[in-house]
């Protein structure tokens, strides 16, 4: 891959600019950190005035300025390109390199300094440093346009999501209102009821977009501890015991009395009630759900297998994502936020861990997560996270 | 004995559909309700109903959109009601009235939800003439 710059060089010597002509027309810069080769095609200018027309027709990407021009003086050009919010990677060479000139010209914007006279090695040296900057500096900005696209999506999805329940629950009481069935009250319960349900769906939406902001914030403080992960894991079996017992789900705990890791609790606490929260909403009535714990020398491994209606291949692969829900005529009744299993993700990325499912349709559901015991034993209060963590946070 | 006006509602919204469902069964329409785009496809394989109410956003995104499509391709002449929760959301403007858009938007015409039980009655009402 190879980049090609636009060179624009200003002064009014002749000889100073077919000598940056001739070298840079000839250099190809290679930059190993971006996998790229550099090569510079140069125009010239007289004056500053001459400049900035050519500022504007050729869009440069990166300008050599004298200081000393007859007319406008370099740093006035380069303070006519700041007001026009002109963006340009500059570098001033001047015979009168004195540092005040220099301050004067950084203040205003100037990337580098050349002193009159230099050597093509120099010149080289600088161009190399600018076009990594330039480099970067875009390399910054599709990361940061990227991050406002996921961001639009995000919300334009959370707000269908939460519009959703909001719609149902308007309609049943436009109809209760409207007393459409009778005045007869008894026969509007199951809408009621439906009511209450999508509004806990409403309320469980919340609270794990409340989770996953707070991962993904870097606002909370993480708490890491030596801790027994079994007990978490029985814990969260606890917290899933009265849903499992409405539908005649058994949940089998399988593993030592204590697996110790390094971690923060709610984190820990989050994997396990989603993956065991999971298994029981995807089951079968009277179904069966196994929490097995495990470790080896570098990792806990958590294995949560359930007996439910489980998947189909293109559905497991979409299965981590933000707001994916597996819609089916299994799933349609299930209430969920669709953020559960990515949150988890994203935890065990944290945790330099992996997240991994085996599914067989209207068999059952494997989740097995592994865990780095010692992710974070050398820091005691871990407040970054990885860099390929998700950008929904709330400013 | 009249026979009643047919109407497939299609929304992959359980309480939507038992909504609009009841809505026009008390307003005296014979209701098909399918939950998805496919349902509906099978429906329609067999059966050319008076009226059609279609959700936008179901399995895909532009779910709706392109079963107005197919609606309209083999019954020209079925009027259909595009129910949809996305327009606020988005910013997303198409109401299906200027001509661009009623060279892509098939339906006849489009609701926000969450729609009154009198306004999908009048627009059904309306859109078979009765």
């Amino acid at each position: 891959m190879a980049e090609l710059f636009k060179v624009l060089v200003v002064d009014d010597e002749p000889g100073m600019r077919s000598g940056v002509a001739r070298i840079l027309n000839d250099c190809c810069i290679n930059l190993p950190e971006m996998k790229t080769d550099v090569r510079f095609t140069v125009s010239e200018a007289e004056s500053a005035e001459q400049g900035i027309e050519l500022i504007e027709s050729q869009k440069p990407d990166i300008l050599l300025l004298d200081h000393k021009l007859p007319g406008m003086t370099g740093l006035e050009l380069l303070i006519k390109l700041t007001e026009k919010k002109i963006d340009i990677l500059t570098v001033m060479m001047t015979a009168y390199a004195s540092l005040e000139t220099a301050v004067e010209a950084t203040k205003n914007g100037a990337y580098d300094f050349l002193a009159k006279p230099f050597s093509p090695a120099e010149l080289k040296h600088l161009m190399r440093k600018g076009s990594s900057r330039i480099l970067y500096k875009r390399q910054a900005r599709s990361l940061a346009e990227e991050k406002k696209k996921v961001r639009f999506e995000f919300i334009s999805v959370l707000a269908h999501e939460l519009k959703s329940p909001l719609a149902a629950i308007q309609g049943y009481l436009n109809i209760i209102h409207e007393r459409i069935l009778g005045n007869d009250l008894e026969v509007y319960d199951t809408m009621i009821e439906r009511s209450l349900v999508r509004l806990e769906g409403m309320k469980k939406l919340i609270f794990d977009l409340l989770d996953m902001t707070r991962i993904e914030s870097e606002q909370r403080k993480r708490e890491f501890a030596n801790i027994n992960i079994c007990e978490h894991a029985k814990k969260a079996i606890e917290t899933s015991a009265l849903a499992a017992k409405e539908r005649d789900i058994t949940i089998n705990f399988n593993g030592p009395d204590n697996v110790a890791m390094n971690g923060d609790v709610l984190e820990i606490d989050i994997i396990l009630n989603n993956l065991i929260s999971n298994a029981i909403k995807y089951n079968k009535d009277n179904g069966k759900v196994d929490v097995d714990i495990s470790s080896n020398d570098n990792f806990v491994i958590i294995k949560v297998s359930d007996t439910g209606i489980g998947m189909k291949d293109d559905e497991m692969k979409k299965l981590f994502r933000d707001f994916v829900r597996i819609k089916n005529e299994q799933t349609r009744n299930i209430l969920g936020s669709g953020l559960g299993l990515s949150t988890v993700n994203k935890l065990v990325q944290i945790y330099e861990g992996k997240v991994s499912v085996q599914s067989e349709f209207s068999k059952g559901t494997c989740f097995t997560v592994e865990l780095l015991k010692n992710s974070h034993q050398n820091l005691k209060e871990e407040s970054e996270l990885p860099a390929n963590k998700i950008m929904a946070k709330t400013e | 004995m009249t026979v009643l006006k047919k109407v497939l509602v299609v929304d992959d919204d359980p309480d939507i559909l038992d909504q609009v469902e009841l809505v026009l069964k008390a307003g005296g329409y014979d209701v098909s309700p399918a939950n998805s785009a496919a349902d509906a496809e099978e429906f329609l394989n067999c059966t050319q109903p008076d009226l059609a109410i279609v959700d936008l956003m179901m399995e895909q995104a532009d779910s709706g959109f392109i079963l107005c499509y197919q609606i309209k391709k083999l019954y020209p002449n079925v009027p259909i009601i595009m129910l949809t929760a996305v327009r606020a959301a988005t910013g997303l403007d198409f109401d299906g009235k200027t001509a661009e858009a009623k060279s892509w938007v098939k339906a006849d015409c489009i609701l926000d939800k969450p729609v009154r039980p009198e306004e999908i009655l009048n627009t059904v009402r309306k859109l078979l003439g009765a």
